[in-house]
């Protein structure tokens, strides 16, 4: 019985992802290669964030509402790891910015210290603000200086030139730390506490680097982040390239002239040359993805992981455990969401561009936790599988949408301005879709599609 | 036919059988306490006369009527009360408003129940504007008292009314319990304290693995020398 | 008097109309919003995260109603329409409230589920409400008061007192602090003196022995929803009288919200209107610059020459946020106990 079971599940995860890429191969066939390998893409990387919230959520039972925090801080750490630095604004503020910052740094930890040695509160207060004081000074004078070297071009330090793979993991790290940070202050509280703080930290994420030009620029946006993989023009020049097009084309090619013959291997040489970059990157995240998968079957299966999950299957035996639990949660919650860095960082660097307004709750931290719930919490494949459907209706969802009120149009007479209203506010209605879908799984299915084994719910 | 009677009880927490054909039955101006070790069930069978519990088997009979099928609600429209063992009071509420709320049901004039209750328990009255939560262990207790009072009940369950209190508070404890049965109500205790218990009571059963082991009346129970090894402590 | 010599008057004057008077009516309108919060979480036992897009969403009911009361003519001189058309759109909000219930939580209050699962559901009704508010609405901000717009004027009171410095007095404002002072008064005594009120009180407190003593589950949760409907349209009427209706703002309104009931303790209604107004004016007073308060106040050799503004007016949000995080490392009961610091 147990046996025919798990045989069910191994297939119907199977079943379920054989489905999604008949799909996003209808779409290759039928739209474009470039379009399936985009949504791959994106799946993929949502698939990353999505195993980060996961492990938080299916494993511990925190609820993170900050998604788009830690995925911002991966995309700042791309921008400043892997840009080249810029040395004319360095060279006007950037010893003071630094003198700033340590200012800043040495004031909070006079204050943690004096007042853990007890020293009067008012002197300890006092000391605090006349060092943010200083440090506002110094800070924004600095700032000043450094957001008037060429604002139109850079304006900002610029990055440490250092290889972008290296900024995966500086991502990682940076999301790690705060996470850490809110988890250590809001663990072993209520567990609202966490979710209400993981908001806010997210959303002052958020300000900062839409409001801090001289780190990234804020809203001017930061362009040309160097990539991982070839650019498509260079592609387009490498011989092998060429070759392998046109024997996939050969029978076609052989029916044209000559000049056309080159004209239409060119055509289809600039398409393959997207394609092949585009799978470049999705060899790329893939790898992460699985590496991540393999290593959190890993330690899911490690003494750790066999402690992580009787804390979670068993709360009488877990309250026992007090202390631990707390423990346990935060390391839990750090790790879940430097892997939602990393994903972050990673995609800054499949869009090549660093876009602070980009960072919407809705995309960031709702759509991720529908395709959690969606997948199956506490199960990593039913987060990717989630990943996979969920992104793909989102896209698909827009041009959908337009073509129903198109449909609708035909219905009624031109020009009618109702229409015209609903055609510019209808992507909205994908967030009520969206959490409907959310509402209604977690209502009939709590489960989700597939559902985590030997979990007590 | 006694006034509150649980006849041939069968019930169960899921698949984990709890109680088997287990009777208990109390009349009015009595107190009957049911004992017995841990896990016999004796809180369930409290539960299953309250209807919070449903019997796969057996009847509740109440005033010569068969209530099996009421829910909690309409058994406490029908006269009967419960103090549960822990969280018995609104800890934020005055001593005033538990007993208001106590009898929130009612749709007539339930100030002279306050007052008989206050009579009961002057302590109470001298308290009635503080927060249950400042008062102490035995007072509570008899605030929990007065708020299942309140809906004018003729049976009294009560769940391990002393557990975790000081001895001395026990005393006080029993001492109501004994003004609440001298008042006319027909009250059925679950206690841990057998011995005490026992010596106060009217009549006493003594519960094994949800099974009727003795019946009695109390004094009967403590000179039973089989009762008195196993159950009380020599 | 010049401004050369120190002139405490105007100074006060000056910070009266910048701070005192907005950190006034922004504290009330969080208050009203604070205490939504808390009613939801004292009966139904989770944190609200729908509720800055339910204050959206009354306002936009609002907002409606009153644009078809304007185009037909149905207005008092004087008096902004949104306020007349609160009655109708509190039918409409309490209607929208009853049905998330009983299509959303009511499940999860039967089956006796986790808090942490009536914050994701709470999560998902706030993106619906959101969508349908964004849908209807649009994303943009808009403008929606109409008739007096000050109940004094600077012109005015500068003729009138005769001082440099002048304070104004918006009719928002004055609408919002008499508008929270009734309801908060409203509410006090529905929770302390009526008999619902107190069942209110007792199943928040005991929810077993509420059901014990015959007070029915079902229309407590009803009324509480009721009372939501009530403080959440008009906070969110409000504040859009106040500062315009945008609503990607009112879902920011959650951080404040959310930081006032846990600076003040949560579950506790006074501690969320003390957490209220002290979010609201540390936000003003940490984000209003003094250069020149101070330039009334200092000799001319002292005066400052940059804003003195010790913080970004862009990072008002994060002052709540770090109030949050202080109450939380020094005192996570909040100032007035709350209920739980660990879930039970």
């Amino acid at each position: 019985m147990n046996n025919l079971n798990t045989f069910w599940q191994a297939n119907k995860a199977i079943a379920c992802f054989t489905i999604m890429g008949l799909i996003l191969l209808f779409v290759g066939l039928n739209q474009s290669w470039a379009l399936a390998l985009g949504i791959i893409n994106l799946s993929l990387i949502s698939a990353i964030m999505a195993l980060g919230v996961n492990i938080q959520w299916g494993y511990a039972g925190l609820f993170n509402v900050g998604i788009m925090g830690f995925a911002a801080l991966g995309g700042v750490s791309v921008v400043l790891i892997a840009q080249q630095p810029v040395t004319e604004a360095i060279d006007a503020g950037g010893m003071k910015m630094l003198f700033a910052l340590i200012l800043g740094a040495a004031t909070i930890t006079a204050g943690v210290l004096l007042n853990r040695r007890g020293v009067n509160k008012w002197l300890v207060s006092a000391i605090v603000v006349i060092g943010y004081l200083f440090t506002r000074y110094y800070f924004s004078e600095a700032a000043d200086l450094i957001e008037k070297v060429d604002p139109a071009i850079t304006g900002y330090l610029g990055g440490f030139g250092l290889p972008i793979a290296f900024s995966w993991i500086v991502g990682g790290i940076a999301a790690a730390g705060a996470a850490w940070w809110i988890g250590k202050i809001t663990l072993g509280l209520r567990t609202d506490y966490l979710a209400i703080a993981t908001l806010g930290i997210s959303e002052i994420i958020l300000y900062v680097i839409k409001n801090e030009d001289w780190l990234v620029r804020g809203l001017k946006n930061v362009y040309g982040l160097p990539r991982p993989v070839p650019y498509e023009v260079d592609m387009q020049k490498s011989e092998w390239l060429q070759n392998i097009v046109a024997w996939i084309h050969r029978s076609e090619l052989q029916l044209l002239s000559q000049s056309d013959q080159i004209d239409k291997l060119g055509d289809y040489v600039r398409a393959a040359s997207v394609v092949f970059v585009k799978l470049s990157y999705s060899g790329l995240i893939l790898l992460i993805l699985v590496a991540f998968i393999l290593l959190s079957n890993l330690a899911l299966n490690s003494p750790w992981g066999r402690k992580v999950r009787a804390i979670r299957d068993n709360e009488v035996a877990a309250s026992a455990m007090g202390k631990n639990i707390k423990r346990q949660h935060l390391q839990i919650f750090v790790l879940g969401s430097a892997i939602v860095g990393v994903a972050g960082a990673l995609l800054v660097t499949y869009d090549g561009i660093f876009i602070p307004t980009a960072y919407q709750p809705l995309r960031f931290t709702f759509l991720i936790w529908v395709m959690v719930i969606l997948g199956g919490s506490g199960n990593n494949l039913g987060s990717v599988l989630g990943a996979f459907i969920i992104w793909f209706i989102w896209i698909q969802s827009g041009p959908m949408g337009l073509w129903v009120v198109e449909m609708l149009g035909n219905f009624i007479q031109e020009g009618n301005t109702s229409l015209e209203f609903i055609e510019d506010r209808v992507h909205y209605l994908r967030l009520v879709f969206m959490g409907t879908i959310l509402l209604l799984i977690m209502r009939f299915s709590p489960g989700g599609i597939l559902p985590e084994k030997n979990k007590e719910l | 036919m006694a006034y509150l009677e649980g006849n041939n009880l069968v019930a169960s927490y899921g698949v984990v059988p709890i109680l088997h054909e287990c009777s208990v039955e109390v009349e009015k101006g009595e107190l009957a306490v049911i004992v017995g070790p841990n896990g016999a069930g004796k809180s369930t069978v409290m539960r299953v006369l309250l209807g919070m519990l449903d019997a796969t088997s057996g009847s509740v009979k109440f005033d010569g009527k068969d209530i099996s099928m009421l829910s909690t609600q309409e058994r406490i429209n029908h006269g009967m009360a419960f103090v549960p063992q822990t969280k018995n009071v609104f800890p934020s509420m005055t001593v005033e408003e538990n007993l208001q709320m106590g009898g929130f049901i009612r749709k007539d004039d339930i100030s002279k129940t306050i007052d008989e209750v206050y009579e009961l328990f002057p302590i109470l009255h001298e308290k009635r504007k503080q927060l249950a939560e400042q008062l102490s262990g035995g007072q509570r207790q008899q605030v929990a008292f007065g708020r299942a009072m309140m809906t004018r009940p003729s049976v009294m369950l009560l769940d391990e009314p002393t557990a975790g209190v000081s001895p001395i508070v026990m005393d006080e404890i029993f001492s109501n319990i004994l003004d609440v049965r001298n008042a006319g109500m027909a009250v059925l205790m679950v206690e841990q304290n057998a011995q005490q218990a026992l010596n106060i009571a009217d009549k006493g059963y003594v519960l094994v693995s949800g099974r009727n082991e003795h019946t009695g009346t109390g004094k009967e129970l403590i000179n039973n020398p089989e009762v008195r090894k196993k159950f009380l402590g020599g | 008097m010049t401004s050369e010599s120190i002139d405490i008057i105007n100074a006060f004057a000056l910070l009266t109309n910048f701070v005192i008077l907005p950190a006034l009516s922004y504290g009330s309108q969080l208050a009203l919003g604070a205490l939504a919060v808390t009613l939801v979480y004292s009966i139904l036992r989770f944190s609200n995260f729908a509720q800055g897009d339910s204050m959206a969403f009354g306002t936009m009911l609002v907002i409606l109603i009153s644009s078809y009361m304007i185009s037909r003519g149905w207005t008092i001189t004087g008096v902004p329409t949104a306020l007349l058309a609160i009655p109708m759109a509190l039918i409409g909000m309490s209607i929208y409230l009853l049905t998330m219930d009983r299509l959303v939580y009511r499940h999860y209050r039967r089956i006796k589920a986790k808090s942490i699962v009536g914050i994701s559901a709470s999560i998902g009704v706030m993106f619906v409400t959101g969508g349908i508010v964004r849908f209807i609405l649009g994303a943009s901000a808009q403008r929606f008061g109409d008739g007096e717009r000050f109940i004094f004027s600077v012109r005015e009171f500068k003729a009138y007192t005769g001082l440099e410095q002048g304070i104004a007095l918006k009719t928002s404002q004055f609408l919002t602090v008499t508008i929270a002072l009734l309801l908060v008064s409203f509410l006090f005594y529905f929770l302390q003196k009526t008999k619902t009120g107190k069942a209110m009180r007792a199943y928040s407190d005991n929810k077993e022995l509420a059901l014990l003593s015959g007070i029915d589950p079902d229309k407590v949760v009803q009324i509480t929803w009721l009372l939501v409907a009530l403080f959440t349209t008009i906070a969110g009427t409000l504040y859009g009288l106040d500062k315009g209706f945008a609503p990607q703002q009112y879902h920011l309104l959650l951080l404040p919200i959310f930081a006032s009931v846990i600076v003040g303790g949560i579950g506790s209604p006074i501690g969320a209107i003390a957490g209220a107004f002290l979010v609201a004016f540390s936000e003003i007073f940490l984000t209003y610059a003094y250069k020149k308060f101070l330039i009334y106040l200092l000799p001319l050799s002292m005066h400052p020459t940059s804003l003195v503004q010790l913080i970004g007016t862009e990072y008002k949000y994060a002052i709540s946020f770090v109030i949050l995080v202080i109450v939380l490392l020094i005192k996570p009961t909040g100032l007035f106990k709350g209920k739980v610091i660990v879930d039970e």
